[in-house]
């Protein structure tokens, strides 16, 4: 199941990356299940890009973002980040290679710690690192909230005194101060309003387009993903069920999923009247996904074969990977 | 339109919050009507009192809000005379509320069947056993699948999903004239936000219940209301039928929410954006609470609020520029 061919266009490369979570249960807290919260997934990131994650609650796509940074182990697999071995890395190699992948969180008011002014958080990445003297660091601070559209001066504030969308530009300015390579930025304007999200998703667009950062986009509202990748990856249940550029996903999904995924979502124009599909139940429990293709119990398409045969995660035109037995444009 | 087919009505309505820091004066003024049968669309970002005007209704505002000045009509009759008594009677029963967050609002420790046989007791006067009946038949309606084996389940035994179900059950166990959802399916995934917004589609044509549906979600609003009442810093800025506000927005604050969304399918070099953010409504400005942020500011902005101006076909809107 290799996707792509390593070569050095690509950032990032994930192969059959695995994350298994024990449920501990009894007397003597053995493990008794397993959550298969990601179940072989592979995709890869060129240089400059944005790979936008997509799918919903329990999908594992918040894994998938932690997993790569080794923030929580793997299960099993490989993730290459300039063709080293993040997995394998020792812990010195580990160092520099944080340096450069860098995450930005879903919370603004959880990621920054309440106690200290965020210049001190911001500042904390480059004291760990060993970079520059204090009085270097405190100019790459101001150099950088100047960056996220905020004021050096802010430096000496507390995180309650800014409101949740400067919050989230502290927590990418945080990221920025190390100029990183990636940024996995895990749900960032989730928790704003929209007016607010529409500022920080122009500026994580500036910055990409001026200091060349790859981003890889988690996030579930699709609307977002469409806006700010060009490519998109759909995960459903520990799975990646299809992966393409953004405007052959958008235009011609071919995975079930994907297509009532984007149909489900409702559009701010009454005019529009569209025919919905509406998938029926919820998803299934990770600990015991369904057997064969895992979206069989709840797609329109299904047949006998979608119950046994795990559908391969496939190259069904250039560019565009769909794991579907029924795929179709 | 005749006097009876109003079935709520809001006149001045003002409530504040009296805290530490001063007085939050969340809802500042709010004039608006609901017809039987009709669903209200109310927008609007976080703060902007959509939330209290909803608690304000019911009269759930807790200890350190109350509505200071107005009048809420409900059936021709002001909610705010009523004794703590007489509310009792009217909330769960003529107008009922389902919340963002489906499984906080079910009491862990009972059964769902319970909870909803209780409510239908203490209502609406049942036996045990006639209870029991209508609870299946209520849970069928909103389509939990199993309704007689899922009544005996523990709410943290079933999904995000299927416990909104189960409070639009409860919701609608009286048969209420008015039912408030307060952003009902923000906490729900897209696929099952699909499921239970088609539900409320369908319950509304077969029981004719006003909705007053509260959301952040254009998208939401677009698709379920009739007419839509927008609100920023504790004000109506603007009501309209819903076809004519996303054709033509009017107010400067309704035009840049919009152009700010993303839409599916419609990809745009860069964002439009509101600059600035939204006051403090501690110390809400002089004037129109959208100037500082207005791209249309103008003097008289900042110094005198504007009024609701009427717009051709039953629109409203606050702003100077009409």
């Amino acid at each position: 199941m290799t996707v792509s061919n390593s070569t050095s266009e690509h950032l990032l490369e994930v192969r059959n990356l695995k994350k298994y979570f024990p449920i501990k249960g009894g007397l003597m807290r053995r493990t008794v299940a397993e959550v298969k919260a990601l179940d072989g997934v592979s995709f890869s990131i060129k240089k400059g890009e944005t790979l936008g994650l997509v799918g919903e609650s329990g999908c594992g796509k918040t894994t998938t973002g932690r997993t790569v940074l080794r923030l929580i182990p793997p299960s099993g697999g490989q993730v290459l980040f300039e063709g080293q071995d993040v997995l394998k890395a020792s812990a010195g190699q580990m160092r520099v290679l944080r340096r450069n992948m860098q995450i930005v969180f879903q919370d603004p008011y959880a990621s920054l710690n309440p106690r200290i002014p965020v210049g001190q958080s911001i500042a904390e990445g480059l004291k760990i690192h060993n970079i520059g003297t204090p009085k270097e660091r405190l100019d790459q601070v101001a150099q950088v909230l100047e960056r996220v559209g905020l004021n050096s001066s802010h430096m000496r504030r507390f995180p309650h005194e800014f409101s949740g969308g400067q919050r989230q530009r502290i927590g990418i300015a945080r990221a920025l101060v190390m100029q990183p390579k990636l940024i996995v930025c895990d749900e960032p304007v989730s928790a704003l309003d929209v007016s607010i999200q529409a500022q920080v998703l122009n500026l994580l667009n500036d910055l990409q387009k001026d200091l060349g950062l790859t981003y890889l986009f988690i996030a579930h509202n699709l609307s977002v993903v469409e806006h700010i990748s060009n490519r998109v990856g759909v995960m459903y249940l520990g799975r990646m069920v299809e992966l393409s550029s953004r405007d052959q996903l958008f235009r011609k999904p071919m995975h079930p999923y994907t297509k009532a995924l984007m149909s489900a979502i409702p559009l701010p124009d009454p005019t529009i009247k569209r025919d919905r599909i509406i998938l029926e139940g919820d998803v299934p429990s990770p600990v015991n996904p369904p057997s064969g293709c895992r979206f069989h119990p709840r797609c329109w398409l299904a047949q006998d074969i979608c119950k046994h045969d795990d559908p391969a995660f496939e190259e069904k035109e250039p560019g565009h990977f769909v794991a579907c037995h029924f795929a179709q444009g | 339109m005749a006097q009876s087919d109003v079935l709520l009505k809001l006149k001045g309505v003002k409530t504040y919050f009296f805290t530490d820091e001063g007085t939050v004066h969340a809802v500042d003024g709010l004039d608006f009507q609901v017809r039987r049968g009709e669903t209200l669309g109310i927008v609007g970002e976080s703060g902007c009192g959509k939330s209290v005007t909803s608690m304000s209704i019911l009269r759930l505002l807790g200890k350190t809000g109350k509505v200071i000045e107005g009048e809420i009509m409900f059936d021709g009759e002001n909610l705010l005379d009523l004794s703590e008594e007489e509310m009792r009677k009217i909330r769960g029963n003529r107008i009922s509320m389902i919340f963002q967050q489906p499984t906080t609002c079910l009491n862990p420790v009972f059964r769902i069947g319970e909870q909803i046989i209780e409510a239908l007791q203490i209502h609406q006067g049942l036996s045990g056993e006639e209870a029991n009946k209508r609870t299946i038949e209520l849970l069928t309606l909103v389509g939990l699948p199993d309704p007689v084996r899922r009544m005996r389940s523990f709410p943290h035994e079933i999904s995000g999903g299927q416990a909104q179900r189960v409070m639009i059950a409860m919701a609608l166990a009286c048969n209420p004239e008015l039912l408030i959802a307060d952003e009902p399916t923000t906490a729900l995934d897209v696929t099952i936000q699909a499921q239970i917004l088609d539900l409320m589609r369908e319950l509304r044509e077969k029981v004719n219940t006003a909705i007053i549906l509260i959301t952040h979600d254009l998208g939401v609003v677009a698709e379920m209301a009739e007419n839509v009442m927008v609100m920023y810093a504790g004000r109506a800025v603007e009501y309209a039928p819903v076809h004519a506000l996303f054709e033509a927005p009017k107010h400067p604050y309704t035009q840049g929410l919009i152009a700010s969304t993303p839409v599916l399918g419609n990809v745009r070099d860069e964002l439009e954006t509101i600059p600035g953010q939204v006051p403090s409504l501690l110390n809400p400005p002089a004037g129109c609470r959208f100037a500082s942020r207005c791209a249309h500011r103008m003097d008289q902005c900042t110094q005198e609020e504007p009024p609701l101006i009427k717009l051709e076909g039953d629109r409203l809107v606050r702003c100077w520029l009409y």
